[in-house]
């Protein structure tokens, strides 16, 4: 049969979602159920870092009844993610566990960059109007729980991913221990927003200017979609959008609470959500907004038909990833033309042997976010880059790569200078999983090799080829600079090469066109 | 609305009749049936026992319900503007006054058309002959006697607990030797046996029956040996049996009548029938004992509890004197050879029953049961059949591996019992049985069919305006829809994924819901109306339902009117609209149809300026249809079946028979059908149901096929 039934679970902060998606190569993606439970699991592990057993016992309950519809269903395959509030939670490892042998159900949990990506992805694949919107200046704003992300493009690249830690649960429990009235609400939220909005503002928006916004969220979402018809977006001007929001806020709590079937204490998060989408447009100065009305649950699909195969990308996400990387770079100076020799230097070793390391595109990319990112930590030290390079990564968020991979591309460059550190060695302080450890050390060594080859930083290795003949690698250059410094200290970087791959690098000069 | 001064006050109370009286106007216009001449005589048995048991309903949930707003001094005066209080004694006058006709009717115009047919009800048991009272000794003595409980009452035993509805025989007696000291006993005839006692047939052709209660009365000193008997008579008592709180009344009352009942007595009684002319000695003890006030007390010309004539009705031998069986016809569509999910994917089905069968429905279920791609089932059931083959068919697809979900609304006035016993088996079955959501009834009808063909999944739904069960489908008129639009099939998904308990998706397609959007949308239908008649166009509302009294609603109405929107109303029972108001009402018609079959589907019509838009659903236009219950409100979107609805609106609207038309004072007046051309709305129903058939009998035998022109797919 040519249906492919696939559930998408999204447990969330305040809402543990399921939806049940069909995928035919003649009708592609469509979602034929959505199951929506309201739990809100964010307040609890934010505050106490924990689940209450009443929680863990309804989430398994609920799941199991998801899993009781996957099969009703006959669904081929599910993927589940856990974000934030799980992502917080001090024991969400036996949690996690507890919850997959009670119910079966494995999810998997989601870093902040890579939900986020998955959100940008959702619009992305609501239709045109995304592509449109990011040719020009266009800011997505990600409300979530426990913070927001906002994600800056221009001419159809991501700039900058930022993360803000103003989740509007998080917001609602500060609020929460102060004791103030009601009516000073406004003001506390807005100060509060402010505080991390203009550093934000100061460091991101100068170069930049937004003409969009575009919303991810649940509760303004709601509060503008609720009853229109299914699949809905919302697309007006700034000025419009302001009006429409305030007249939902005027609004008697008795309307909202029947019409959206909203809990009265919720409506507070509507108003949160509502300050700190009004503090952004007036730091951005966006013109227009959209509110696509999208759920993690669609991005987990599109993932997953397009690692299929089922549809085609609409969006070059990878070169979101790698502009992004560039951005960083350039924020702690590195240098844009070394970065870009060593990309290229380091993607021709890696495609000449794809038999031998065995990685796949997704390692790939990671190999060209090393290069970017190879000599970040200058900024810091001349004297332990890669000591530098590691903390600096580590600590800036990368869009659209999990905590793993990040770490990865972190650990590539540490090691593309000095001693490189074995597994017994590298677990005692890491937690590292075997496979993780393998793809540092081979792209490490890869990426080391290309830097011996750009010794000079002179960039006389970019026009470089490389072809592996039995075991042996020739890196062929065309060039008529003098290589001799290079091939010094090459001799000493390629051991660890032959080490990682068996493999001998040998450079050859070509003269061809002389 | 401009320039006409200032807006009119449409929730004045001097514009809407109060639900409870409107309510006996109802009965009363069923018991104008029970007094047609026109019709059949034992159907007018029928209608006068339901006229009875109707109002043993009344009195069990609405007048319970404002003793218990009176008790409490709870004195909000309801749209009408009259409290409590105010209603409760409005309503004894009209109760009493309608007790009156109804026996007026029994003795004046019935027993002696009984009489003249052959059928002699011996009224008293002095009457019997000398032979029949053997026979009537002889049968209390082996079948009666054995399954009496009776009680005698002194300084050393309570006053028993008499029950609810029961029919009873009270006495006063001495004890023998004792003379002036007065006992009271009482014994209740015994509700195992039948009523109705049939006499020994003396060979002339006439049938002779005596009623129990007679047959006990005659035998009542060998209840209570040691005793004389001063005298007996029957009498029969009405509690307020029923101590939650009615869903329509005010919230705000529930917590304070919660505290009350506590304090209270179980089960106060409300109502004491008593046969007229009883002896006051009796009387006065009851009314003591059971704390009784003069004005709930009923003295009854005849016997007691009319409901027995149903069981009249059932005798045998009188078939020329009952209106002819009905038998449903098939629906063209199923021809019983193609697939019904073939014929629902070829275009929406709409069925009319009682005209049309039912087994269609049930078809759809069992077929469901059994089809190996099938994936799920999920239903809403309310009230269902003792052995309905849909339960059948669900367990069945249970243990075929489908998921199968049931809504067992355990809510069901009456029937909880009956419910909670087979929504067990269903469990037992491997059915996921679901009890809806707390607070609110769940009344809408819908069945969902999710499989998996070639091209996706597919969503096969049935909508109803009737409950799943077979037996009422044969004597309540109610449409259904069979469809597989996708929209629909979507919404269909979310309603069930909301009664489980999940969150209301955040949009909805076609389907329309109560509590939370329908009371909006019949207003902005009714809105919509009033803005195209303000243009200047033609604007009409055609609506049936069971009752109407929602206030919202009628204010809606009101301003359409007085806009200039035509407004046809269809309302078979409760109406606290008024009609003919100058600057309200005008515009407004309203017929109530009290027929064979009970008129139950609700139907929404309106023009829409050259859109016509059409609308199905569960819900009457009643508050706590809008607001306490989980009600669905669907549009018919294809156009053919949308003219054959209005084609049965237009029949009820030209009806000359069966149609009750409200007049500006209040009251209905039966539709004067002289100078037209006679038409029973129900009657065409039958024949138009019977022509749909018979022209798909004759194209298959003829094997002319007609080729399908347009395919409407919208």
């Amino acid at each position: 049969m040519a249906v492919k039934t696939f559930a998408a679970i999204d447990v969330g902060s305040y809402e543990l979602s399921m939806k049940i998606f069909s995928f035919s190569t003649g009708t592609g993606i469509k979602d034929i159920d959505h199951l929506r439970h309201r739990i809100e699991l964010g307040t609890e592990t934010y505050t106490m870092g924990k689940l209450s057993v009443e929680k863990v016992d309804e989430l398994c309950r609920v799941l199991s009844e998801f899993a009781d519809v996957m099969r009703s269903y006959k669904v081929s395959d599910y993927v589940a993610y856990g974000t934030s509030a799980i992502r917080e939670m001090k024991n969400r490892k036996i949690i996690l566990d507890q919850i997959e042998k009670r119910t079966g159900i494995r999810i998997e949990v989601l870093s902040n960059s890579e939900q986020r990506f998955l959100d940008c992805k959702s619009v992305a694949f609501k239709g045109d109007r995304f592509r449109k919107l990011v040719a020009k200046g266009t800011a997505v704003v990600d409300i979530g729980g426990g913070s927001i992300q906002i994600s800056l493009f221009d001419k159809d690249t991501l700039i900058t991913s930022q993360n803000l830690r103003l989740g509007i649960l998080r917001l609602r429990e500060e609020l929460g221990t102060m004791y103030i009235k009601p009516s000073a609400y406004a003001d506390i939220i807005s100060e509060s927003a402010d505080s991390q909005l203009e550093p934000f503002e100061k460091l991101y928006l100068k170069d930049v200017r937004i003409e969009n916004l575009i919303v991810i969220d649940e509760y303004i979402s709601r509060a503008l979609l609720t009853g229109r018809r299914k699949g809905a977006d919302c697309y007006i001007e700034a000025r419009q959008y302001l009006e429409s929001m305030q007249d939902f806020l005027d609004a008697p709590a008795s309307e909202h609470v029947r019409k959206m079937q909203m809990p009265e204490e919720s409506l507070l998060l509507v108003h949160i959500s509502a300050i700190l989408v009004r503090n952004i447009l007036r730091d951005t100065g966006a013109k227009h907004i959209w509110i696509p009305g999208v759920s993690l649950a669609d991005g987990i699909a599109y993932e997953y038909a397009e690692k299929n195969r089922i549809i085609q990308p609409v969006h070059n996400f990878e070169k979101d990833i790698l502009g992004c990387a560039q951005n960083i770079s350039n924020r702690y100076m590195g240098s844009k033309t070394r970065g870009e020799t060593l990309e290229a230097i380091s993607v021709a070793i890696f495609d000449a042997m794809k038999k031998q390391h065995g990685l796949k595109k997704r390692e790939r990319l990671l190999l060209r976010l090393a290069a970017f990112l190879h000599d970040c930590g200058k900024y810091i030290t001349l004297m332990n880059v890669g000591e530098a390079s590691y903390e600096i990564i580590m600590s800036t968020e990368i869009i659209g790569l999990s905590h793993n991979e990040r770490m990865i591309v972190a650990s590539v460059v540490r090691y593309t200078y000095g001693r490189f550190a074995y597994y017994d060695e590298l677990a005692k302080t890491h937690s590292l999983d075997p496979a993780s450890y393998l793809v540092i050390a081979k792209l490490a060594a890869i990426l080391r090799l290309a830097a011996a080859l750009d010794k000079s930083h002179r960039e006389k290795f970019k026009n470089i080829s490389a072809s592996l003949r039995g075991s042996v690698l020739n890196l062929t250059v065309d060039t008529d600079d003098d290589i001799t410094l290079e091939k010094g200290s090459f001799d000493d970087k390629a051991s660890f090469f032959e080490e990682i791959f068996s493999i001998t690098p040998v450079i050859k000069k070509m003269r061809s066109r002389k | 609305m401009a320039g006409k001064g200032k807006k009119k006050n449409f929730h004045n109370p001097k514009y809407y009749t109060n639900r409870e009286l409107s309510w006996i106007l109802f009965n009363r216009r069923v018991l104008e049936e029970a007094r047609d001449k026109e019709h059949p005589l034992f159907e007018r048995l029928k209608f006068l026992s339901i006229t009875s048991s109707n109002l043993d309903e009344f009195f069990m949930i609405r007048v319970a319900s404002l003793k218990d707003m009176v008790s409490v001094k709870y004195d909000k005066p309801d749209i009408s503007g009259l409290t409590p209080a105010e209603q409760l004694s409005r309503l004894s006058e009209e109760t009493h006054a309608f007790v009156g006709l109804q026996y007026n009717t029994y003795q004046r115009s019935l027993l002696p058309l009984l009489e003249k047919n052959g059928l002699h009800i011996v009224q008293r048991h002095e009457q019997l002959t000398e032979k029949q009272a053997r026979f009537a000794d002889r049968f209390f003595k082996e079948s009666v006697y054995p399954v009496l409980t009776p009680m005698a009452v002194d300084s050393s035993r309570p006053f028993p607990l008499i029950r609810n509805k029961t029919l009873n025989i009270g006495a006063i007696v001495t004890k023998k030797g004792k003379k002036k000291e007065y006992e009271f006993a009482t014994v209740q005839v015994p509700s195992v046996l039948n009523r109705i006692v049939e006499l020994p047939d003396e060979g002339d052709g006439i049938r002779r029956v005596i009623l129990l209660e007679e047959i006990i009365e005659k035998n009542i000193d060998r209840l209570f040996l040691n005793y004389n008997i001063v005298c007996a008579h029957p009498f029969r008592i009405m509690r307020n049996a029923d101590l939650s709180i009615e869903e329509d009344d005010a919230s705000d009352l529930l917590k304070e009548i919660e505290k009350q009942v506590k304090k209270r007595q179980w089960g106060h009684a409300i109502r004491l029938e008593v046969e007229s002319g009883a002896d006051e000695r009796l009387l006065s003890i009851l009314k003591k004992e059971l704390d009784i006030k003069e004005n709930a007390i009923y003295r009854i010309l005849g016997p007691l509890d009319l409901t027995f004539l149903m069981e009249m009705y059932g005798m045998d031998g009188f078939e020329h004197l009952k209106a002819k069986p009905h038998v449903p016809a098939m629906a063209p569509e199923f021809d019983g050879e193609t697939d019904i999910f073939d014929v629902i994917k070829k275009g929406d089905v709409l069925l009319h029953h009682p005209y049309q069968s039912f087994a269609p429905v049930v078809t759809f279920i069992e077929k469901a049961a059994k089809d190996p791609d099938v994936l799920a089932i999920k239903q809403t059931l309310y009230r269902v059949s003792g052995n309905s083959p849909i339960i059948a068919a669900l367990a069945k697809a249970a243990e075929n591996g489908k998921q199968v979900s049931v809504l067992v609304e355990l809510k069901a006035r009456f029937d909880e019992e009956n419910n909670i016993v087979w929504a067990k088996k269903l469990e037992q079955a491997g059915c996921h049985v679901i009890y809806g959501l707390v607070g609110l009834k769940t009344h809408c009808k819908i069945t969902l069919v999710v499989r998996r063909e070639e091209e996706g999944i597919v969503r096969y739904v049935h909508l109803g305006t009737g409950n799943y069960n077979d037996a009422t489908a044969k004597l309540y008129t109610d449409l259904g829809l069979f469809t597989c639009r996708e929209e629909i099939g979507e919404d269909a998904t979310a309603v069930f994924n909301m009664l489980s308990g999940y969150s209301e998706p955040l949009a909805w397609n076609r389907l329309s819901l109560a509590p939370l959007w329908l009371k909006d949308k019949f207003l902005d239908l009714i809105g919509r109306e009033k803005e195209h008649a303000l243009m200047g166009r033609d604007a009409l509302i055609i609506a049936k339902v069971n009752s109407l009294c929602d206030p919202d609603i009628i204010a809606a109405l009101y301003e359409a009117s007085s806009a200039g929107v035509e407004i046809r109303l269809i309302v078979r029972g409760i109406c606290s609209l008024k009609v003919g108001i100058p600057g309200v009402s005008e515009n407004i018609e309203v017929r109530s149809v009290i027929g064979d079959f009970l008129e139950h589907a609700r139907i929404f019509y309106f023009k829409n300026h050259e859109m016509p838009e059409v609308y199905l659903g569960s819900a009457d236009w009643m508050p706590r249809n809008l607001e306490r219950r989980v009600e669905i409100l669907f549009p018919v979107e294809k156009e053919e079946l949308r003219a054959r609805i209005l084609k049965i609106l237009e029949c009820q609207l030209n009806d000359t028979v069966r149609s009750h038309i409200l007049k500006p004072d209040g009251t209905y007046e039966k539709v004067d059908g002289r100078g037209r051309i006679r038409l029973d709305c129900q009657e065409s129903c039958v024949r138009e149901a019977a022509r749909m058939e018979r022209i798909r009998k004759d194209t298959a035998r003829t094997r002319v096929f007609v080729p399908e022109t347009k395919y409407d797919d919208r």
